[in-house]
């Protein structure tokens, strides 16, 4: 007997990242899914955020690892309430993992949550968190031609960043195709260019997130 | 790369399905499947093997129907498969864009006993 099913196969994720969206939406929390290749600088990225928003809204952090608490210990520093994930070799973070979590942060309303996932530009696209902003960082020694090997990951981008802009000058970055790419999958998504190594770029990031709070 | 994920979704659902149906043993399961899905058939089929094992899907067949990923042209509006190398329109050489059409990821039908 054959059965018709029709049923997406990330049914199951995709219920909890609803459950996930209301629960961040009833809070007026902006949670933010930043992903990125390992090293295009998303812990570099969130605390220089962190550095310029903390004294006007509330900042909460889930790190995603595959292993070790490296970037988490970073944030703790900070004062900044984090949390560890531990993916034990699983390359993206689910749904399920950011509910488990969201009761051990200290979440205030109206405030943001950065959600780091694992280094990866594949898996995590496809799974849905529940967050309000997808942010993908891009960096330019990683080269221009990563919107059209990645497709998915670009093409959802809420938000995209290109970071390590000081390198231009010694890198064989081509701009122009590298928006070419980004422009086909994505017409609208803003792109900020900036350098967490010398700031440049950064404030017009910053003021755009913080105005997402309100 | 998560194929070990989407297969445990993926087999969750077919023993939901397969149960409401009150099906004692599940033959096939037929999966659709778009390129631009990042999954890789013979990876999902590894750890299917594994994961049915003491379920009514034990042993049950695969079948995965791939979607090439359909792109449009910006500029004259043709629709084409997206091509190894880049998006550009194999007609007028401009920039294509994604239609949707190979972003699928679904279970279409199970065979049941």
């Amino acid at each position: 007997m054959e059965i018709k099913v029709l049923k997406n196969i990330m049914h199951a994720n995709q219920q909890l990242a609803e459950e996930n969206r209301k629960f961040f939406k009833e809070r007026n929390i902006v949670a933010v899914n930043v992903m990125a290749s390992p090293g295009a600088g998303k812990t570099s990225t969130i605390l220089k955020v962190i550095e310029a928003l903390r004294d006007k809204v509330n900042i909460c952090v889930v790190e995603g690892d595959i292993a070790s608490s490296i970037d988490a210990e970073k944030i703790d520093k900070l004062g900044i309430s984090v949390v560890q994930i531990n993916t034990g070799g699983g390359c993206h973070l689910d749904a399920n993992m950011i509910r488990t979590v969201a009761d051990d942060l200290k979440l205030e309303e109206n405030s943001i949550l950065f959600i780091e996932n694992v280094g990866n530009l594949v898996c995590p696209s496809s799974f849905d968190l529940g967050e309000g902003i997808k942010l993908v960082i891009a960096s330019v020694p990683e080269g221009h031609d990563k919107p059209f090997k990645y497709t998915s990951m670009f093409q959802e981008a809420d938000v995209i960043i290109l970071n390590k802009m000081d390198l231009m000058p010694y890198i064989d970055f081509d701009r122009d195709s590298f928006y070419k790419g980004i422009r086909a999958l994505n017409e609208t998504v803003p792109v900020f260019e900036i350098s967490c190594k010398t700031g440049e770029g950064l404030p017009a990031f910053v003021e755009w997130l913080g105005n997402k709070v309100k | 790369m998560h194929e070990y994920a989407v297969t445990k979704n993926m087999l969750a659902v077919a023993l939901e399905e397969a149960e409401k149906a009150g099906a004692k043993k599940i033959i096939e399961i037929r999966l659709v499947i778009g390129d631009l899905s990042t999954i890789i058939d013979e990876s999902v089929q590894m750890y299917f093997d594994f994961l049915t094992e003491e379920t009514i899907a034990d042993g049950a067949k695969l079948v995965f129907k791939r979607v090439p990923a359909v792109f449009q042209c910006k500029a004259c509006s043709i629709e084409f498969n997206k091509p190894a190398k880049g998006f550009d329109c194999p007609q007028c050489g401009a920039m294509g864009a994604p239609t949707g059409v190979g972003r699928e990821f679904y279970i279409e039908s199970i065979e049941v006993e």
